[in-house]
């Protein structure tokens, strides 16, 4: 006999080893999440995959699922702490949705849309961060990262070349480059790296690809990111 | 990896890194500490050298060089002074003397003085609260701080005499212990724990640690003999995809963690200045218990001072036969212990960022399952206890639990050990059975007025004069030890204030919740302590205290609130008093934003202000 799990009502099967998160994923049940891609290995940083699991808060990305766990995961109340989490990530960096060349394709921008989120209610910390042109294919702007460590996680598990690390404490956490000057125009990154193409938000951006889709016609223009995720389609990539 | 592109720092960094482990990458934090030592900060050439040594990228390096507070990628001073920013410094007086401190030397706070000879901040709690003012010069302690001592301290650094030369007086740290009892108190004979528990077995002295109903002293209070059993039985649970490493065996370890850096308290400084020997022992009955053959000690770099006394009791105890191979003549009973010195992280008092930090990397708390008795340290099944804990199961192994537990309350057994300071006649140590009531504790140290006691620290409970009947148990008030009196005339909200920017500065960033949350809080502690806040900041603050408290990854952010949810509900007049009447008040300071363009232009006159 199979072993379930039960997610606001609904029964789904699992087998061994999978977490909350990926059992949900199979059966195309949407959890939100931004700092979580299949491909990868779970890091269970971004906190938005939080559910109640008899009573207790985890997070589906790293919690194993066991057989007859009861999860509560489309609640108004979670979903309500999901986007204060959402609007936290809003106001800790500097995300210009009208300007910014990743808007309709931007899993932030879009779990933002599908949690309800109309201000960012907070007041923005408007921190000062670093832009990155060094490298001729890709630009790296730290305004827009979420410290969701994917392109950490790419270059060092699939690239093999450990382009990414973070540093800084707290609210000072930072991406850093590897390379002696700290610009990605020195290091090994390279425009076919899985890195390159992994950012949920428009922190890494390929070069001379602007708007080649217009606005309107990309990913979460037409679809809200629950619609797409149960879809099949995975996390992640967006060209 | 290229070899070092720079031959002078090469020549620099050579003997410190084959002074930690040759180029084991678990040693890159003490390395680290003594590149900072070193250099006064750590050079981005050094890190290029270090990246070559330890066969690590320069990122990962950065990103620790980055995390911990006393390490640092930009030049300081020669000279780095840090003053205790703990409430209990405060109350006795640290803001006016560090400001006195930085006019003597011509230096503003969180700046290098122009010739680079000293620089001037604040650091978390340095554990020193019942002998504060306190500070660090270079990671020493200075206590009791007044403007005598840091007139003499200025004129040393300005004529750059060497900190190793300064008056031991400035350094001196007292023990204090104000009421002893099983644990301070009865003598202690070396060896005897490990006898008695070679004479019984390590099976039947887990027995006795059961029966005794030991919990860890660290606060959160688990059964001690039930993570040791889960620690020793981990391989059977782990169905074959645990690391083995010899015959079918993962190697287990077990630590201790000293890295006290709850504000105010600061019993297990005491433990380990007078009572080590007690600390290992413990320590060396749990490896037996477990079949652990290495120990750690993680030692917060505060406490650096204490390092070369307790190399100096292990060493002794090595000659002695309490430590190495076959102790006490006992054929494969092997085990010795190890220091690491932590940098300047409360976070890694978290048992799972502390094994993070204990492998040289970023004090991050794990994700958990796997939980550290099943796989910790280097991936292998490990025990991390408190001090206390430790002095405990020496205790329990000489004396036997049943000893042990008739004392305390039915669900606390023994005794514990209480860190007291701030408004109070006597500050220092106190070691109570389990159960005694706050009132008692507050007589016998002399806190005559006392208005509110700040129960294990900022993560734990704010007691206010209502409630002074409550006990000292895990039953009713659980405390990892510290005990902050305030008396009548104290503005609440002024420690409630000083604890949103602890955690803050504390968080590790790690998750959105708290790294974001604990910032949300203190800019609003912040916006009323500026006499802007409003009604609605009030409600804005339960509401960020909800969401750490419920979406955080770790205890950290879980307990970020308590000071200020605690104050609220306990002390509301305290905030009340601060607001303004308005429903709402801008968080932006339209005039204040001006202040730069101000500073560039030199101006201060009305037309360069908005009101």
């Amino acid at each position: 006999m199979s072993k379930t799990i039960t997610i606001d009502g609904t029964k789904i099967s699992f087998t061994e080893g999978q977490t909350i998160m990926d059992a949900a994923l199979a059966a195309k049940v949407y959890i939100p999440h931004l700092c979580h891609n299949p491909e990868f290995k779970p890091h269970g940083s971004c906190k938005l995959c939080t559910v109640n699991v008899n009573g207790r808060a985890v997070s589906a990305c790293t919690m194993p699922a066991s057989d007859g766990m009861e999860v509560e995961n489309k609640t108004e109340t979670l979903d309500n702490e999901r986007r204060a989490i959402v609007q936290m990530l809003f106001v800790e960096g500097n995300h210009l949705c009208p300007t910014c060349e990743k808007s309709g394709n931007c899993q932030l921008q879009a779990v933002a849309y599908c949690l309800g989120m109309m201000t960012p209610h907070y007041n923005h910390f408007y921190p000062p961060r670093e832009i990155d042109a060094s490298h001729p294919d890709v630009f790296l702007d730290r305004n827009r990262c979420i410290l969701c460590e994917l392109c950490v996680r790419a270059s060092r598990d699939v690239d093999g070349k450990n382009v990414f690390g973070l540093s800084g404490r707290g609210i000072g956490s930072r991406l850093v480059v590897n390379s002696a000057s700290g610009r990605l125009g020195d290091s090994t990154f390279a425009v076919t790296d899985r890195a390159a193409k992994v950012c949920p938000t428009g922190a890494i951006l390929i070069k001379r690809q602007g708007f080649s889709v217009p606005i309107g016609s990309r990913i979460y223009d037409h679809k809200p990111i629950c619609q797409v995720e149960t879809e099949g389609k995975s996390g992640g990539e967006h060209e | 990896m290229e070899p070092c592109e720079y031959p002078h720092i090469e020549d620099q960094l050579a003997p410190i890194v084959g002074r930690h482990g040759g180029g084991d990458a678990t040693h890159l934090l003490q390395i680290l500490r003594d590149v900072q030592d070193h250099f006064h900060f750590i050079p981005p050439e050094a890190i290029g050298c270090l990246a070559s040594h330890l066969n690590l990228s320069r990122a990962q390096i950065e990103g620790v060089a980055g995390f911990y507070s006393f390490l640092s990628l930009s030049p300081q001073g020669e000279y780095r002074v840090l003053f205790s920013d703990n409430i209990t410094d405060n109350m006795l007086g640290k803001p006016e003397l560090m400001q006195y401190f930085c006019n003597k030397l011509w230096v503003e706070p969180g700046k290098v003085s122009e010739d680079n000879l000293v620089s001037v901040d604040s650091t978390s709690c340095t554990g020193m609260c019942d002998q504060g003012p306190a500070a660090l010069v270079n990671g020493w302690p200075l206590t009791n701080l007044d403007q005598n001592r840091l007139d003499l301290i200025s004129e040393l650094i300005r004529i750059k005499k060497p900190v190793a030369e300064w008056p031991e007086m400035l350094f001196e740290v007292r023990d204090n212990v104000q009421r002893p009892g099983m644990l301070l108190g009865e003598a202690f004979e070396h060896g005897a724990g490990i006898r008695a528990m070679l004479a019984r077995g390590a099976e039947a002295t887990l027995k006795e640690v059961d029966v005794a109903n030991l919990r860890g002293r660290g606060g959160a209070g688990f059964k001690t003999a039930s993570k040791w059993t889960f620690c020793h039985a981990a391989i059977a649970e782990e169905e074959g995809s645990m690391i083995c490493d010899v015959g079918g065996n993962p190697e287990r370890f077990i630590v201790c963690n000293a890295d006290e850096g709850e504000p105010g308290t600061f019993k297990d400084r005491v433990l380990l200045s007078s009572y080590a020997d007690m600390v290992f022992e413990g320590m060396t009955v749990g490896a037996r218990v477990i079949g652990a053959r290495k120990g750690f000690l993680y030692l917060r770099g505060e406490y650096r001072y204490l390092l070369k006394p307790l190399e100096a009791v292990l060493s002794r105890r090595r000659a002695n036969g309490l430590l190495g191979e076959n102790i006490l003549g006992e054929t494969g009973f092997s085990f010795d212990i190890e220091i690491h010195l932590g940098a300047g992280a409360y976070i890694c008092g978290e048992e799972s960022a502390l094994i993070e930090s204990l492998e040289g990397k970023r004090g991050r708390p794990r994700n958990r399952p796997p939980f550290p008795v099943t796989r910790g340290y280097l991936g292998r099944p490990t025990v991390v206890d408190n001090v206390e804990t430790f002095a405990c199961a020496a205790r329990i192994a000489e004396k036997g639990g049943a000893w042990f537990a008739a004392m305390g309350t039915a669900q606390s057994t023994g005794t514990k050990i209480l860190s007291i300071s701030g408004d109070c006649a006597r500050p220092g140590i106190y070691e109570y059975p389990f159960g005694v009531t706050v009132e008692e504790i507050l007589r016998d140290c002399g806190a005559e007025d006392a208005h509110a006691v700040q129960v294990s620290g900022p993560s734990g409970t704010l007691v206010s004069w209502q409630e002074f009947g409550r006990r000292i148990a895990f039953e009713d008030l659980p405390t990892a030890g510290a005990f902050m009196v305030f008396h009548r005339q104290r503005e609440m909200f002024a420690a409630a204030h000083n604890f949103t920017h602890f955690f803050a500065h504390e968080s590790c960033g790690f998750c959105t919740p708290c790294r974001v949350g604990t910032q949300l809080q203190k800019r609003i502690m912040d916006k009323i302590a500026n006499g802007h806040g409003t009604p609605a900041d009030l409600e804005e603050l339960k509401h960020v205290g909800h969401i750490l408290g419920t979406m955080s990854h770790c205890g950290l952010g879980h307990t970020a609130a308590n000071p200020v949810l605690d104050t609220l509900k306990k002390f509301p007049g305290t905030f009340e008093r601060k607001l303004k009447a308005l429903s709402f008040e801008p968080a932006f300071d339209l005039d204040g934003a001006l202040q730069t363009a101000r500073d560039i232009t030199g101006r201060d006159d009305d037309w360069a202000h908005l009101s």
